[in-house]
């Protein structure tokens, strides 16, 4: 598969459709599966990596229930192309990061992958657009049990699967939603819920994982527990605790709306404005002033734009992709110029013309 | 005047009278508002592992006690629990056997369980725990061969095929 198809596409993730998207980005899941008869990854020498890579990968790409994976060997990726992954969230930072034989395997609809040799040696993920883990763990299983039936797997009689990391072990899934909060961070009462979520022992990070920052007001809620509770007792964790989060950013929208429209709605006209017009501007920036046009759009605010094509510019104008799309490498300044003229292309045409490109 | 942290114009100017001395400092806006109200301290540790890792250690092993656990090696994979500590990775599935006794106030803290309650592989855990044998199999033919015992390499060999097919079958 040629990563340049993958890049003018947007993505299962942030293709914006699904229940409660306007909130609610993506459900994904993951687990995280040892073979037995192998050392954990960071324990291998280089033969058992690469025995690891060609037995995993092998077997995953003769599942005839798999059919129309593309592989990805990651280890001979320019660098470049392996934070194209990282952004369009098929691969983690670590995977991208580390050394030795790895690699992904990649569904055409981008709905899951199977990182080979990440910190475990199969993370099976399953992402789909807005809230809907059911269906995402239903995928997932059977994918697990279809490659579980192929190899064996590392378990433990009371334990569960083992990890290389004993915070994985047990069920070793971690179920994540990716919400788009931007009303609770304008209000402050962004830090008061992630306080009462880390109390039920759920896990907040940023858009790309452990450590990063909150880019665009994008949160990412997880378990933090695997060990001692079943796959739908942690299903059910998190999906109880997603509405309630919805709720709250709703509410806090039709605060800001009631109580401060022409600061709201000037905030927002601002944000899309800046797109528009800026000469050069940096990933951070980008992010933050789409945030803010994207609740403008949920809200009424702005009516010539859609969903959809916001999601798309949030992935499109990542380091990585903007490079991609362009087809050279280009240096951070040349990038904040390069992402100007991206967002003005796409903001302008739209808006000049904005029935045309609805598809 | 500067500031005492940074190369911008120092606009505030404290003096501290709360300690024996009085203290002098002159800040810039930004580290003038750091000083006067310092950021909350997000006491969540750099990872759930660190923390429990730290925590348990805290919880009066004496040093010559974590000396003797450190020491302890996995005999499958051959890590030590010092490895384990510093690393925060485990070597080889067996780990969970080996270091069982030492990894559940680990488990506990992290997880306030020790019993998984999920879903099983078809396998079974019976197969998974023979094949992880494997492991040390390897290692020992390995180590066999480079010390030119051949004879104890190729009955090792043998062993480690025999394994292999029970899996296959």
């Amino acid at each position: 598969m040629k990563l340049e198809e993958l890049a003018a596409r947007c993505g299962e993730w942030l293709k914006g459709s699904g229940p409660e998207s306007d909130i609610v980005i993506s459900s994904r899941i993951r687990l995280a599966r040892n073979l037995a008869d192998f050392p954990f990854v960071r324990r291998c020498s280089d033969a058992d990596r690469q025995t690891v890579e060609k037995a995993l990968r092998e077997r995953i790409l003769q599942l005839s229930e798999l059919n129309g994976l593309s592989y990805v060997d990651v280890n001979d990726l320019e660098t470049v192309d392996r934070q194209f992954l990282v952004e369009r969230q098929l691969i983690s930072r670590e995977h991208a990061e580390s050394m030795g034989a790895r690699g992904v395997a990649i569904d055409a609809q981008e709905q899951f992958s199977l990182m080979i040799n990440e910190e475990d040696h199969l993370r099976i993920q399953v992402m789909h657009s807005g809230l809907d883990l059911a269906s995402a763990w239903q995928r997932i299983n059977g994918i697990d049990d279809l490659i579980g039936q192929a190899v064996t797997y590392a378990f433990h009689e009371r334990l569960g699967y083992l990890t290389a990391c004993p915070t994985n072990v047990g069920t070793g899934m971690r179920v994540s939603v990716m919400l788009h909060l931007p009303a609770l961070v304008i209000t402050r009462q962004i830090d008061k819920v992630f306080r009462s979520l880390q109390k039920i022992s759920l896990a907040v990070r940023g858009l790309y994982g452990e450590g990063s920052q909150a880019m665009g007001d994008f949160y990412q809620i997880s378990n933090q527990i695997t060990l001692g509770r079943s796959e739908q007792d942690l299903l059910k964790q998190v999906g109880e605790v997603v509405p309630v989060l919805i709720d709250y950013e709703r509410r806090a929208r039709e605060f800001l709306y009631r109580e401060s429209q022409k600061d709201l709605h000037d905030r927002v006209s601002r944000a899309y404005g800046i797109l528009c017009t800026a000469q050069t501007i940096s990933s951070e920036e980008t992010m933050h002033l789409l945030s803010s046009v994207r609740m403008g759009i949920n809200l009424g605010l702005i009516h010539d734009l859609e969903i959809p094509t916001v999601n798309k510019l949030f992935i499109h104008t990542q380091p990585a992709h903007l490079q991609k799309l362009r087809g050279i490498e280009l240096d951070t300044a040349d990038r904040n110029v390069e992402r100007a003229h991206y967002l003005q292309r796409h903001l302008i045409k739209r808006s000049g013309d904005g029935e045309s490109e609805k598809n | 005047m500067k500031c005492q942290h940074c190369e911008k114009p120092a606009t505030i100017h404290i003096t501290e009278l709360t300690g024996p001395e009085p203290q002098e400092h002159h800040l810039c806006a930004e580290h003038a508002q750091q000083y006067l109200a310092p950021p909350e301290e997000t006491a969540q540790p750099s990872s759930p592992l660190a923390g429990a890792l730290a925590q348990q250690l805290k919880l009066g092993q004496t040093a010559a006690e974590l000396a003797r656990l450190d020491q302890q090696s996995c005999p499958v994979c051959g890590i030590t629990f010092y490895e384990f500590r510093q690393q925060g990775r485990l070597g080889c599935p067996h780990d969970y056997t080996c270091f069982e006794k030492e990894l559940e106030p680990l488990l506990v803290n992290i997880h306030g369980d020790t019993t998984h309650k999920g879903k099983t592989p078809r396998h079974g855990a019976e197969g998974a725990s023979h094949k992880t044998q494997l492991i040390g199999l390897r290692r020992e033919m390995r180590q066999a061969v480079e010390q030119e015992d051949y004879e104890r390499a190729s009955a090792l060999r043998d062993q480690i095929r025999t394994i292999d097919k029970e899996g296959a079958a």
